[in-house]
């Protein structure tokens, strides 16, 4: 009875094919590859402008050396923020809130960050793990904290998105199902509780845009201190 | 009636007729590479027939993600029709 709220995690099979595949080829057919016309359609030119715009705002804390991994957390940040609106549409299923999918996002990526800074610049990359200005005897401890926190950065970054996604998807199915028992008993209690469901629904589409940012962001972010 | 009846396998979907459906779809090609050429196929028409256009609205984009949405209530009818009338969720 509660497990069903779950299943909407749960990836259904059809015919041996299972819905994840599906989901997971929809932003091919939803962004669409430039022609080599000189005016293209609407939804390209719109495409166009926001990855222009994206890339250039995601390239400038990042000197040269990082400026090869533009395409990659260009692309990253489009089919997440595909992923994750698509996930908003009833009975659709969001791959993003299968755990393995993330961290097979975020172990890879955040590896090779380290990788980079270490075989690059290995005193700098190792000098991270202390900063500026810390008092003497505390530099044992410290060194332990910040290694810790370099090796809980994948975990966090696949685990953030996926909580955030998940969370969310569930409230939404729990005011939901409120709403819609409570009608024929309490009208007016069921209307503010479909005024809830529409804020949280804003919200989600927010967050949906917000959480895919946040891990390109932190991304680029790990890859301006290492290279 | 003049011209010369063309082969089944030759005709495209729209001039087969309903009785000699299952020959035209045995004539198909199932391939991996043929699928893939039929989905790109399909993709290019629906692309340049409704989103490749001067004035593109929202149609386009619409449509597909409505066929998206009845598509995915296809595959999880099957958990879905459960739900129906439980009395706890």
């Amino acid at each position: 009875m509660i497990l069903s709220f779950f299943d909407q995690f749960m990836s259904p099979t059809h015919l041996g094919i299972p819905l994840i595949a599906l989901a997971l080829s929809l932003p091919w057919v939803l962004i669409p590859t430039p022609t080599n016309r000189w005016l293209n359609n609407r939804l390209l030119t719109l495409q166009g402008w926001f990855i222009n715009r994206f890339t250039q705002q995601l390239m400038l804390p990042i000197n040269l050396g990082g400026h090869k991994w533009a395409v990659l957390l260009t692309a990253l940040m489009l089919l997440l923020i595909t992923l994750n609106l698509l996930g908003l549409l009833p009975y659709t299923f969001t791959p993003t809130t299968q755990l393995s999918l993330n961290m097979g996002f975020a172990v890879p990526l955040w590896l090779a960050t380290v990788i980079i800074g270490m075989r690059n610049q290995p005193t700098a990359a190792l000098g991270h793990l202390l900063p500026e200005g810390t008092p003497v005897p505390l530099i044992p401890v410290l060194i332990v904290i910040e290694t810790i926190s370099l090796f809980i950065r994948p975990l966090a970054l696949g685990v953030r998105l996926t909580a955030n996604l998940t969370a969310g998807h569930l409230l939404i199915q729990l005011i939901a199902t409120a709403a819609f028992v409570l009608l024929p008993m309490m009208p007016t209690v069921a209307i503010l509780t479909s005024t809830v469901l529409f804020l949280l629904t804003l919200l989600e589409v927010a967050v949906a845009m917000i959480q895919a940012y946040v891990f390109v962001l932190l991304l680029s972010l790990y890859l301006q201190e290492n290279v | 009636m003049a011209d010369a009846p063309v082969p089944i396998a030759q005709r495209r979907l729209m001039d087969v007729k309903l009785g000699e459906l299952p020959n035209w779809a045995a004539t198909r090609d199932f391939t991996p590479n043929g699928i893939l050429s039929a989905v790109r196929r399909g993709h290019d028409r629906f692309y340049n027939k409704y989103i490749n256009v001067k004035r593109g609205g929202i149609g386009g984009v619409a449509m597909l993600l409505t066929g998206y949405v009845v598509l995915s209530y296809i595959w999880e009818y099957d958990h879905i029709k459960h739900d129906r009338w439980r009395k706890y969720h």
